[in-house]
């Protein structure tokens, strides 16, 4: 019996061990006696440039950015990571989506006023760096990074082909109000190119909704609305009557599909935050070039999604954290990160700074996304989103496919949606 | 006399004090090697069985009993999250999912492997080639499975919707309606386990001794008799064992349909949650949702099911004669 429980003991303190040397990760400096700063982004930041511009000048910082495509998937991660309270670096990336959520729980985050981001606030779009801030006006989150600025991106061969202006400016007048892009929509189809109007119904009700007014799901006071705003039912009107016409592809967003629809050619239109562009660009590929455009986005300015940078409370290194994310944050840093990427500026100086105001794409056959998106930026207002916006906008995206595909009615569906949401919030 | 001839013997032990302790040590250690050793030998998978099943199945029912969100521990709820659950319409609808597309990939991929089985228990040229060939869906990785398949079953580019409209038949949309969904997902798990069940049921075929076949010829029974009359019954075992291991395998299954949904928010299951299934839900309200008591409580739930499925099972087959 002895032997057995030794054996057991052995097996149980070597177990152990490993267990703890596994447990003992790297804690941030590298043998080189340098300072490590991990930085989580997802998507696209375009900050490569920046990275190696910043080390230059501070030698014993060494910048690690750990990438992860989707926000999809970034998304639960970081909300992991932080409840958690390890696995999050020094710097993260938070969608203004996600944002709202960890607003409510502000202390996981260090404070950058205590770190001298007091004095930038004149250098930031107003509601940009309100949505970062509490209420009570004590603990800034995060600093502003991109603005998702509204354009239409449309493909020039389709339209020719269906008979449609293909100059941006001709293209921009021929949709003043959603109303006329949806009798634009009808003339394209109508030409019968073989391609869809637009993307899917998730795609437009989320450009539409975002141009209603200043909350969507919620109020201010974090209440479900969903059912008495009246923004939000005008957007979903407006997005089923679109589908009616037969104008949507129906095509799943982020789905392969969809990825392959940019090559191809499925769709000839799509409402394309800045940010998106560099996707775009991605997946039509080089032999695309010069076919897609962008164009203003019909209604008044928009905003969809854009980014903040924040230094969690269990980063070990705060102070040198939090000078990296007011040097990425800054005017400079925005103008390079828009002009890698497309992500527009929320930097006031970058937003005006010739730079960017009078910066084209080239892919886009060099249409002048600064002046645009530029445009949409001024035009726009601060929307207020609430803690569980994301999956509750997930149930009516999910709702709307329902009707894309024939299987609810909008009224239908409309229930289903508010009884999703009203769960969800439960 | 009995208090006086008891200190004898021990003087006597003292004297031989070496050799018998040896003696009965080493008794000791050959019956302890005997009865014990067997134990170690199996202790491994005891010991991690433990670990990383026992432990975590205790340990989710702990969680399930509270309100426990991604920031910790909640209060104590009792059984409310089960509660809940009964009264809400998307579990079972996960449940129907699953049940529907368990019977709709078991049976049929079990009656193929039993023919495939069949087929390949004669006397048929390139024997161990073919038999190989059966096993290789199961050396695919599930990943690709699912996004092959899912291309398969697209609904514009699609091969199948390409053959439906040469026949003259408009293209379906698999991800839309409950239905098609299920058959797309119940055809990609029947290509990957078929092979696999149909080389168990081959494997118990041959140790069929030949005379009863020899027998049945005689009589005259024909080919499909003697599989019904004589191979089936003689597998059962083997049938038992498939039948519940698919069991098992449908009503845990996961990444097929999931990769199935695509998009962005493939883990509800299509628009409607047309095949959303059990583990899928549970993956949403515990690893979306963050609501770590209520996906427990779900995880738990399954493993209750599945429990009882397996105990149905086996009763009916066990009658099947």
């Amino acid at each position: 019996m002895r032997r057995l429980t030794r054996t057991l003991a052995a097996l149980t303190a070597a177990a152990s061990l490993t267990a703890l040397a596994a447990c003992g990760g790297d804690d941030g400096d590298s043998a080189s006696g340098k300072t490590t700063l991990v930085i989580k982004t997802f998507a696209q930041f375009g900050y490569e440039d920046l990275y190696k511009e910043y080390e230059a000048a501070h030698p014993d910082i060494e910048i690690k950015e750990e990438n992860i495509a989707k926000l999809g998937d970034y998304a639960p991660k970081l909300q992991q990571w932080i409840a958690t309270g390890s696995g999050a670096g020094d710097i993260v990336a938070i969608e203004e989506g996600n944002l709202s959520q960890y607003m409510t729980t502000p202390d996981q985050f260090v404070n950058l006023l205590d770190h001298g981001a007091g004095s930038l606030k004149g250098e930031y779009l107003d509601w940009k760096w309100d949505q970062a801030l509490t209420q009570d006006g004590k603990h800034l989150v995060g600093l502003g990074t991109d603005v998702g600025a509204q354009g239409m991106c449309y493909r020039t061969d389709l339209f020719e082909k269906a008979g449609l202006p293909t100059d941006r400016d001709e293209v921009g007048a021929l949709w003043p109000t959603w109303d006329d892009y949806l009798a634009t929509g009808k003339k394209f189809t109508k030409a019968k190119t073989g391609a869809h109007f637009f993307d899917s119904a998730g795609s437009v009700y989320q450009n539409i909704l975002m141009q209603q007014g200043d909350h969507t799901y919620y109020d201010t006071d974090n209440e479900l609305v969903i059912d008495s705003n009246p923004a939000v039912k005008a957007a979903w009107d407006k997005t089923t009557e679109l589908v009616d016409a037969g104008l949507s592809g129906n095509i799943t967003p982020w789905s392969p599909q969809w990825n392959a629809g940019f090559k191809k050619g499925t769709f000839a239109t799509i409402p394309c935050p800045s940010w998106m562009l560099g996707m775009i660009e991605q997946q039509s590929g080089e032999e695309n070039a010069g076919k897609w455009d962008v164009a203003k986005v019909p209604g008044n300015g928009a905003v969809r999604g854009g980014s903040f940078l924040a230094v969690p409370k269990q980063s070990d290194h705060p102070e040198e954290a939090a000078d990296l994310v007011k040097f990425l944050t800054s005017a400079k840093g925005q103008t390079t990160a828009f002009k890698a990427k497309g992500n527009f500026p929320s930097a006031l100086k970058a937003i005006d700074s010739p730079e960017v105001k009078e910066y084209s794409a080239p892919y886009f056959s060099d249409a002048p996304v600064g002046e645009i998106f530029g445009e949409s930026v001024k035009a726009l207002k601060p929307v207020y989103l609430g803690p569980q916006n994301i999956a509750i906008n997930d149930a009516v995206v999910a709702a709307l496919t329902a009707v894309e595909q024939g299987k609810l009615s909008p009224d239908k569906a409309w229930d289903k949606a508010v009884a999703d949401a009203e769960r969800l919030v439960r | 006399m009995a208090t006086q001839l008891r200190p004898r013997p021990s003087v006597r032990d003292e004297a031989h004090a070496d050799p018998p302790p040896e003696k009965t040590r080493g008794g000791l250690l050959s019956r302890l090697d005997k009865s014990g050793s067997p134990y170690l030998f199996i202790a491994p998978f005891f010991l991690l069985f433990a670990v990383f099943g026992l432990y975590p199945l205790g340990y989710t029912a702990w969680v399930s009993l509270h309100d426990w969100q991604m920031g910790g521990k909640g209060d104590f709820v009792g059984l409310d999250n089960y509660a809940d659950l009964f009264d809400d319409p998307d579990f079972w609808n996960a449940t129907v999912n699953t049940l529907g597309m368990l019977v709709l990939a078991t049976l049929p991929q079990l009656l193929l492997a039993l023919v495939i089985a069949n087929l390949l228990n004669q006397k048929l040229r390139h024997m161990t080639l073919l038999r190989l060939g059966i096993l290789l869906p199961i050396v695919t990785s599930v990943a690709a499975v699912g996004i092959v398949f899912s291309q398969i079953f697209d609904r514009d580019a699609g091969m199948v919707n390409g053959l439906l409209d040469l026949m003259g038949i408009d293209p379906v949309d698999w991800r839309a309606d409950k239905w098609s969904s299920w058959l797309a997902i119940s055809v990609m798990v029947d290509w990957r386990w078929t092979g696999y069940n149909a080389l168990i049921y081959l494997a118990a075929m041959q140790s069929i001794p030949r005379e009863l076949y020899e027998a049945a010829d005689l009589d005259g029974a024909s080919r499909r008799r003697q599989l019904w009359s004589i191979t089936v019954p003689m597998i059962r075992p083997a049938v038992i064992f498939t039948v519940i291991s698919s069991t098992i395998h449908g009503l845990q299954l996961f990444t097929e349909p999931l990769i199935f949904g695509q998009g962005g928010d493939a883990i509800t299951g299509g628009s409607l949650r047309q095949f959303q299934t059990m583990s899928m839900f549970m993956f949403e309200k515990a690893f979306k949702n963050f609501d770590y008591g209520y996906g427990s409580a779900v995880a738990w739930m399954i493993f209750l099911i599945i429990l009882l499925l397996t105990v149905v099972n086996y009763l009916l087959v066990r009658r099947m004669k």
